[in-house]
């Protein structure tokens, strides 16, 4: 609770830039804004954007409101604080103010993430990013919350190749870096009410590539032995329109991942089942 | 006539149990949420959830000695038939998680395992990995989610909750919510509204809460009419990796797995840790706690932290307060299979490996033991009567509260990988029992009530948010106020607790509410405006701030969490044998006056002006009589002795002890 300053032993400077892309609403034009801030030991970029909110003022002394963003947890584990930091995408908390500068020294280049449309700032609207968790029904269908005794044991080696999968935090840094996946913006129409606009929107990600980690998630579910009862119906939902066929394997999801999930290994463990499920289908016919 | 709803206001654990359970009763349930419910603060628990299971049933261990180690470990001032109920339900409930898809870790057999936590002897914690808030989450917002497409739930996400909406008669009708893109505000009917917002650390600045834990739904709620119970007790959680923006959490799963607390004897030794020998280290919880160890409650380890700190100076760095955790004798491959989560934590923010290195830590505010006051109704077994409306609702009729924002399980003190088990209880306790409130209301609906009533709520709400809007000349920083009154809650209201402080600190706190009614806004925007949603969460944890000071200042003595050394009972220490009974005896004439003035919980209610009023609550302690709590006291043995020598006495001559045990095996007085 008590923290006072100390060295950490390098000379670090006393003041440093960030430059911060802002954009005030949906379909505005973004601009670039630089504040400076006094540097402190120990400082994230959340710090960072704390700073800038409490003094509300850019580098050259004009008032300006504080930069939106998205924060929650603070330890990496929520995805809330994605964006895109030096040319990197990113967990803001995560992201230590002197590793920036020594890779940059003196700016901090900061954008939001250009995948997903902005809501203000550095705040993107990632509801497609859930969307593709329903469109591949990423969920064990149990029959119901009534005490049935335990799961199905399991082995050590199972859990162990489950639990990474499962710390995927949904914060779309694979999203963000794949060649494959564009951003969709839709803009309500007048009168348009909340039910029709988000059919519509629905409709129009239904479409567009579902992206790495819905594919990881549908491998989770897959694999469970719960889940793969359904396991048909997810890979079902992964051959459809804007499934895993449009994955490109340009292999970026499996690099940026923050959580090191082997999204790649599920990319390539889908590809199969859906080639397997093809094949069993026309068989069946 | 209108369809009949439920709004749940928060979507962690509790939230989505809640929402889960009632869309299986076939109850249509909206959802709000600060952030898409994923991201809430559940996935910061790390360490596991406590129930009974196979292996320690068959070490003696049961429901009732889960219930024992939960009430002993909360000081006794939690009512009992609650957490009975919920410890039973614990095995169940994690069978249930587990069906889910959690991926618990296995034994080798391929059982799930189970790991050791603070305050009990048994190994009753199962886990996944080091991230298990996180899974068990993720495995009930996948479920939501599977209802969501089914159309039975709604989800609001970026929604702030502003206030229920009441009656003339005080039953609440509904809610008010603020959407956090467009800044609209909108009259919700509901026919329940159950909170579950979660803890309110951020009324201390930096602590190892989430950003959205500003308390400000519990306070909104208070300051309707909702009574708030034990607020005092907030706890502090021993091990935290200090931070500019926020004191990371270093998880009791840490000591579970072998990791010792120590300190080098020589001051601010400079050497490398590993370099210094075990002579020259002094492991002070396990000389000091033989029989527990480095796994005693969160309390005594908090308190022995900051003392071995403060008041010993022996602090590992001189400007900054830090003891040893220290795994590095554990072998790199069990760290990394049972702990690798939170030892990436500590990698990535202080970039240091800790399976090198022994950590640095000290304790930071971490959980709201109480919150808002909750009704239950018990059953003749001592447990709850399941379906019952009264579960989990708050003095409102219609106004429930579930999971950290409500106060009913933990006591003085929560036990490790209690939360988790608490949190999915209520949510599941309150859906059958909602349920029962929706059929007696006979078809009736919140959405037929005049649309007067939600309208004026609605306008009520929007004034004030235009009000504030308007204050863009000059004024208070609302960020610094928030700052200053961290700093004063931190100093005052955490580990060690004395009156003058408290006093002092009320004068303080009271001050900054005024400053900030004068708050400037940098923001007058009408999209996606964080400066004004921020500045009313602030002007939020003021009434509850106050609650907490109040509580502390009233209660003059020393409690789970609550620590006032100027009314400690000091441990027995006399050489002479006699006079060492005597001084026991003593000891325990003054533990049951004690007992009798305190073993109440604190009961604010809100005033006008913000302020709150207290008044004091029975306890139900009719299932584990109370007794004292001797976790490495001095002399604890002959008390623990005396204790029950003269329980035993009492209970051969029950005209004469049992008056107060019978009086007490009667519902709570506050119940009716």
């Amino acid at each position: 609770m008590i923290d006072t300053p100390h060295d950490n032993g390098h000379s670090q400077p006393k003041t440093f830039d960030v430059r911060i892309l802002r954009q005030d609403e949906p379909g505005e034009a973004s601009y670039w804004e630089r504040h400076r801030l006094a540097h402190e030991p120990d400082m994230n970029i959340t710090s960072v954007l704390q700073r800038i909110a409490a003094q509300a003022q850019t580098a050259d002394g004009q008032k300006v409101a504080p930069v939106a963003y998205d924060a929650n947890c603070l330890e990496e584990v929520c995805g809330s604080c994605t964006m895109v930091i030096n040319g990197r995408t990113r967990q803001g908390c995560s992201a230590l103010v002197d590793k920036l500068l020594a890779e940059n020294p003196g700016e901090i280049e900061i954008r939001p993430m250009s995948k997903f449309p902005v809501v203000r700032d550095l705040v993107v609207n990632r509801r497609r990013l859930f969307r593709a968790l329903e469109k591949v029904q990423a969920w064990n269908p149990i029959d119901g919350y009534y005490d049935a005794g335990p799961g199905p044991r399991q082995s050590q080696q199972d859990q162990e190749r489950a639990y990474p999968l499962s710390q995927c935090m949904s914060c779309g840094c694979c999203l963000e870096a794949c060649p494959q996946y564009g951003k969709v913006e839709l803009a309500r129409r007048p009168g348009e009410s909340d039910a029709a606009f988000k059919a519509r929107e629905n409709a129009d990600y239904d479409r567009s590539f579902v992206g790495a980690h819905a594919i990881s998630q549908t491998i989770l579910y897959n694999t469970n032995p719960i889940g793969k009862q359904t396991a048909g119906e997810r890979l079902d939902a992964l051959m459809a329109e804007g499934g895993i066929q449009i994955c490109g394997n340009a292999q970026n999801c499996v690099v940026v991942c923050p959580k090191s999930i082997p999204l790649t290994t599920s990319i390539g463990l889908a590809g199969r089942a859906t080639t397997l499920r093809v094949i069993k289908k026309w068989f069946d016919r | 006539m209108a369809k009949q709803r439920v709004m749940v206001i928060g979507g962690g654990l509790a939230g989505l149990a809640a929402a889960m359970k009632l869309a299986e009763l076939e109850v249509d349930v909206d959802l709000m949420s600060l952030t898409p419910v994923k991201r809430s603060h559940s996935v910061c628990a790390q360490g596991g959830i406590n129930s009974v299971n196979a292996v320690t049933r068959q070490q003696g261990d049961r429901e009732w000695l889960h219930l024992d180690d939960t009430v002993y470990g909360g000081d006794f001032l939690q009512h009992q038939p609650p957490v009975k109920e919920m410890v039973e339900w614990g095995p169940k409930i994690i069978d249930l998680m587990d069906r889910l898809g959690v991926p618990f870790n296995r034994t080798a057999e391929g059982f799930r395992d189970q790991r050791r936590f603070g305050g009990t002897l048994f190994k009753r914690t199962a886990f996944a990995g080091a991230t298990t808030g996180q899974q068990l989450l993720y495995a009930l917002d996948d479920q939501v989610r599977r209802w969501e497409v089914a159309g039975r739930v709604k989800k609001y996400d970026y929604w702030d909750y502003l206030g229920p909406i009441l009656d003339a008669g005080g039953t609440c009708r509904g809610c008010v919510g603020q959407d956090l893109v467009t800044m609209e505000i909108r009259a919700f009917p509901c026919d329940a509204l159950i909170v579950a917002s979660g803890g309110c650390g951020l009324i201390y600045g930096r602590s190892t809460m989430s950003m959205v834990c500003t308390g400000s739904a519990a306070s909104r709620t208070y300051q309707a009419g909702a009574k708030y119970g034990n607020a005092e007790f907030i706890q502090v959680h021993p091990t935290a990796i200090p931070g500019a923006d926020k004191l990371r959490l270093m998880s009791e799963s840490a000591r579970g797995e072998g990791g010792r607390v120590w300190v080098p004897r020589k001051p601010q030794d400079p050497r490398d840790p590993k370099s210094i020998p075990e002579a020259e280290r002094y492991y002070f919880l396990e000389e000091r706690y033989p029989k527990y160890g480095n796994l005693v409650p969160r309390d005594i380890a908090t308190r022995e932290i900051f003392n071995v700190c403060t008041v010993e100076g022996l602090s590992v760095e001189r400007e900054r307060l830090a003891v040893y955790l220290d795994l590095t004798h554990i072998p790199r491959e069990t760290l990394d299979h049972k702990l690798g989560g939170i030892l990436e934590i500590y990698e990535k923010f202080q970039g240091v490996d800790p399976r090198e290195v022994p950590m640095k830590i000290f304790p930071a505010v971490h959980y709201s033991m109480g919150g808002l006051w909750v009704d239950y109704e018990r059953s003749a077994s001592g447990g709850l009567v399941v379906g019952s409306p009264r579960n989990q609702r708050t003095n409102l009729p219609g106004l429930y509260a579930i999971g950290e924002c409500d106060y009913q399980y933990h006591g003085a003190n929560r036990l490790g990988a209690n939360s988790l088990l608490s949190c999915i209880f209520s949510g599941l306790i309150v859906a059958p029992g909602v349920q029962t409130l929706l059929r007696s209301l006979q078809g009736g609906s919140a959405a037929d009530q005049p649309s007067a009533l939600f309208e004026s709520a609605r306008a009520k709400h929007q004034a004030e948010h235009d009000q504030l809007l308007r204050r863009t000349g000059p004024g208070e920083n609302p960020y610094l106020l928030h700052q200053q009154l961290g700093n004063v809650m931190t100093k005052t209201a955490t580990v060690v607790r004395h009156n003058d402080a408290l006093e002092a600190a009320y004068g303080e706190v009271s001050e900054l509410a005024v400053r900030a009614q004068r708050c400037s806004l940098s923001d007058s925007g009408t999209w996606t405006n964080q400066n004004v949603v921020f500045t009313k969460s602030l002007l939020d944890m003021f009434p509850l701030a106050k609650a907490i000071l109040k509580g502390a200042r009233l209660r003059d003595e020393c409690r789970g969490a609550h620590f006032k050394p100027a009314f400690a009972l000091p441990g027995v220490d006399a050489a002479d044998p006699a006079e060492r009974r005597r001084l026991a005896v003593e000891w325990c004439d003054r533990f049951e006056v004690e007992t009798k003035r305190w073993l109440k919980s604190t009961i604010a209610t809100c005033l006008p002006d913000g302020e709150p009023e207290l008044s004091y609550e029975e306890v139900d302690t009719s299932l584990v009589p109370p007794r004292p709590r001797l976790y490495g006291l001095v002399g604890g043995e002959l008390i623990e002795e005396v204790w029950k020598q003269r329980q035993a006495a009492r209970a051969a001559a029950p005209e004469h002890g049992n008056g107060d045990a019978a009086a007490k095996a009667q519902p709570a007085g506050a119940r009716n």
